[in-house]
């Protein structure tokens, strides 16, 4: 064999091995620390498959605190999860595998898990699937969200009543209707306390780049904003609004940490309370193939604690309408609400259905800025 | 709004923006001249970012910090080395696979460190009587120290290239090898060097965005631009001045995007998502046309060198 030939086959090899390399990095299969007490007991096999990296520090980070504080409760429970599994075809492979590895219970949690989800709990009718953000339900098959919007409205009255120079920035990933939605939500809670106050809102078209949301965020607070909002998966939109010393509402997680001079407080995930009470209802036999859209009474969404340059009067403003939203005597979207032509969508005293609502592709009176088609 | 408050912030955005793309396509830049081309930016810069961030975070020290980047991006530059300079291997494949091993090895180091603050990143330094010069200084020199040293680097790279005679082996590196090589000059050995210094600038660009423009780590941070870095060595055709002007062009469209949203103008963000790598096929169809067919691209670029075969 000559030279080139062996190096040829050396390099293959080389290239392979960094290939393998890197996949076991992207996708760690991870298993939990067994928990000591429940040793002698078997363990139900709970699986969690993830769009992005668990180190995203936001959506399916958040999903993972979710998985901690569920083996923290239920210490006969074992989980596995799955990072990075790429929405379509390929997530159906991993499903698969996990259901075929003795897994009981498999959270999917992005919205392109749907159709793959479904298919694979055909094969499996032992195991129980439960569906993030999606629609489609079957006799094994259940959804799950939270109404954000809830909490993205209570940090709307920190925003209207920190606010001096009433423009409130909003830096929003994609025109689609659950970021259209939250936008109105905060909307509401900042004119609720301050009706001259309007919202800015820039879009990104991206989930995830700090620094471009950084950026955006740059161009809000030069054209006069002194709160910084978003809906966005990194703190760069906080960080900018932290150099500026200006304010910032963060999302997904408490971002306090990352600008604690200036996030007032954040609209946050908790999906561990849910997580725990769904197994539990499999373990009891509870359990049904519910589409369940949680509200914030149920501990699901909520809203971090504030920062010490939130004023009493604005936590009691805020703690006022959360008791309303909690105790469902009120919810955000009752009317009267208008769009931005003072157009009325809802009328006095009616309150959205959750279609509408699910397909909000308007902005309500207060905004600034135009939804791109 | 005037002209002044809506131009000054913007270029001082592009500034910043085009910053890291700016390291990652200098050292792309060099690496290319010497013949050698690597896709791997992407994951030298994210390489870079969390190693720089790991070794700030844990020193307290962002230039230990900076260091630490050049390192990494250096030693992960060096398999590149080895693949396609000593074992003559596919460069693209190779730089492809470097690109998937960089994004996977840096999620897996920076477990550890997601979410946490560095307690010093690099701050915001106006650069004494020249941070008020009107209008010139707001935009170019009240940045980070990193701002600052790449202007530098820009003159180093350009007087190096065109004006020492290292700098006249580096160009005639990528263009024939073999006559290197007849003049008694190790072709392999400075290879390694430039891949390596290569790859030590692609890390600074990933350490930019970790310690310098949004100070955190987050797993794939670099989110593309690593590739618009490699476009625009093309864009530059291959020249330290054109890169810096590019790198600001570049960084610069979607500060404008942002800006002209603030002001109430919708601009697609997909059209300007593609503003990059339009400019560089523009360019290319314009340089091919004028030069009858000849691309100013090194000659021998992409080519294994094979002293038997000379």
């Amino acid at each position: 064999m000559n030279l080139k030939r062996r190096s040829a086959i050396l390099v293959a090899l080389l290239v392979s091995l960094l290939l393998v390399i890197s996949g076991c990095g992207a996708k760690t299969p991870a298993t939990s620390t067994p928990a000591p007490a429940d040793a002698t007991k078997e363990k139900l096999k709970v699986a969690f498959v993830y769009v992005g990296p668990v180190g995203d520090a936001g959506w399916s980070f958040a999903h993972d605190q979710g998985r901690k504080y569920l083996v923290e409760k239920l210490p006969q429970v074992e989980t596995t999860i799955m990072e990075s599994v790429p929405e379509g075809a390929d997530s159906e492979r991993v499903i698969t595998q996990l259901a075929e590895k003795g897994n009981k219970i498999i959270f999917t949690t992005s919205f392109g898990y749907m159709d793959p989800t479904i298919n694979v709990a055909k094969k499996y009718p032992d195991v129980t699937f439960m569906h993030n953000s999606g629609y489609k339900t079957a006799e094994n098959v259940g959804t799950y969200f939270g109404r954000i919007y809830q909490a993205r409205y209570l940090t709307g009255i920190a925003a209207g009543k920190t606010t001096k120079s009433n423009t409130i920035g909003y830096v929003a990933a994609m025109p689609i209707p659950e970021v259209i939605r939250g936008i109105n939500a905060f909307t509401q809670g900042v004119r609720s306390v301050n009706p001259a106050a309007k919202v800015q809102v820039v879009w990104t078209n991206t989930w995830y780049d700090p620094a471009k949301e950084k950026d955006a965020a740059k161009s809000l607070l030069t054209a006069g904003a002194d709160v910084i909002a978003q809906h966005q998966d990194t703190p760069g939109p906080m960080q900018a609004a932290e150099e500026a010393g200006k304010y910032g509402i963060g999302y997904n997680m408490d971002m306090s940490k990352m600008a604690p001079k200036a996030v007032l407080t954040s609209a946050v995930w908790n999906w561990g309370p849910y997580y725990v009470q769904t197994v539990e209802s499999v373990i009891n036999k509870t359990w049904k193939n519910d589409q369940y859209w949680g509200p914030m009474s149920d501990g699901i969404v909520d809203i971090a604690p504030f920062g010490p340059m939130v004023t009493d009067e604005t936590k009691k403003l805020v703690a006022d309408a959360k008791d309303k939203i909690v105790s469902k005597k009120w919810d955000v979207f009752t009317g009267p609400i208008k769009d931005q032509t003072g157009a009325v969508k809802v009328p006095e005293g009616q309150v959205m259905a959750d279609k509408d609502m699910l397909s909000m592709d308007w902005f309500v009176e207060g905004v600034d800025g135009t939804i791109p088609k | 709004m005037s002209i002044q408050e809506f131009l000054i912030p913007l270029l001082a955005a592009s500034v910043i923006a085009g910053t890291p793309i700016l390291y990652a396509a200098l050292g792309e830049l060099i690496t290319e001249r010497a013949g050698i081309i690597n896709l791997g930016v992407e994951g030298i810069m994210l390489i870079g970012a969390v190693s720089g961030f790991m070794m700030a975070v844990t020193t307290g020290s962002p230039w230990l910090g900076l260091l630490a980047s050049m390192l990494a991006g250096g030693a992960v530059a060096l398999i590149h080395a080895f693949l396609t300079i000593t074992l003559r291997a596919n460069q693209v494949v190779s730089g492809l696979a470097l690109t998937i091993f960089g994004t996977g090895l840096s999620g897996y180091l920076g477990k550890a460190y997601i979410g946490i603050p560095v307690e010093k990143p690099f701050g915001i330094i106006p650069l004494g009587p020249l941070a008020d010069i009107p209008y010139i200084g707001p935009i170019f020199f009240q940045h980070d120290a990193l701002v600052y040293i790449s202007y530098v680097l820009v003159v180093i790279i350009w007087y190096f290239m065109f004006h020492t005679r290292p700098g006249l082996n580096l160009r005639a590196l990528g263009e024939n090898p073999a006559a290197m090589d007849a003049l008694g000059l190790n072709v392999f050995y400075l290879r390694y060097i430039y891949v390596m210094a290569g790859g030590a600038l692609g890390g600074i660009g990933g350490a930019y965005l970790s310690l310098a423009y949004a100070p955190s780590w987050l797993e794939n941070m670099t989110a593309g631009r690593g590739w618009i870095a490699v476009a625009l060595v093309i864009f530059a055709l291959w020249n330290p001045w054109r890169a810096l002007m590019g790198a600001y062009l570049f960084g610069g469209i979607d500060a404008l995007g942002f800006r002209l949203q603030v002001l109430g103008y919708q601009i697609s963000p997909f059209f300007l998502q593609m503003l990059p790598y339009l400019f560089t096929v523009i360019i290319l169809v314009f340089v091919v046309a004028r030069q009858k067919g000849r691309l100013t691209a090194p000659g021998a670029l992409g080519l294994s060198y094979d002293r038997e075969e000379r």
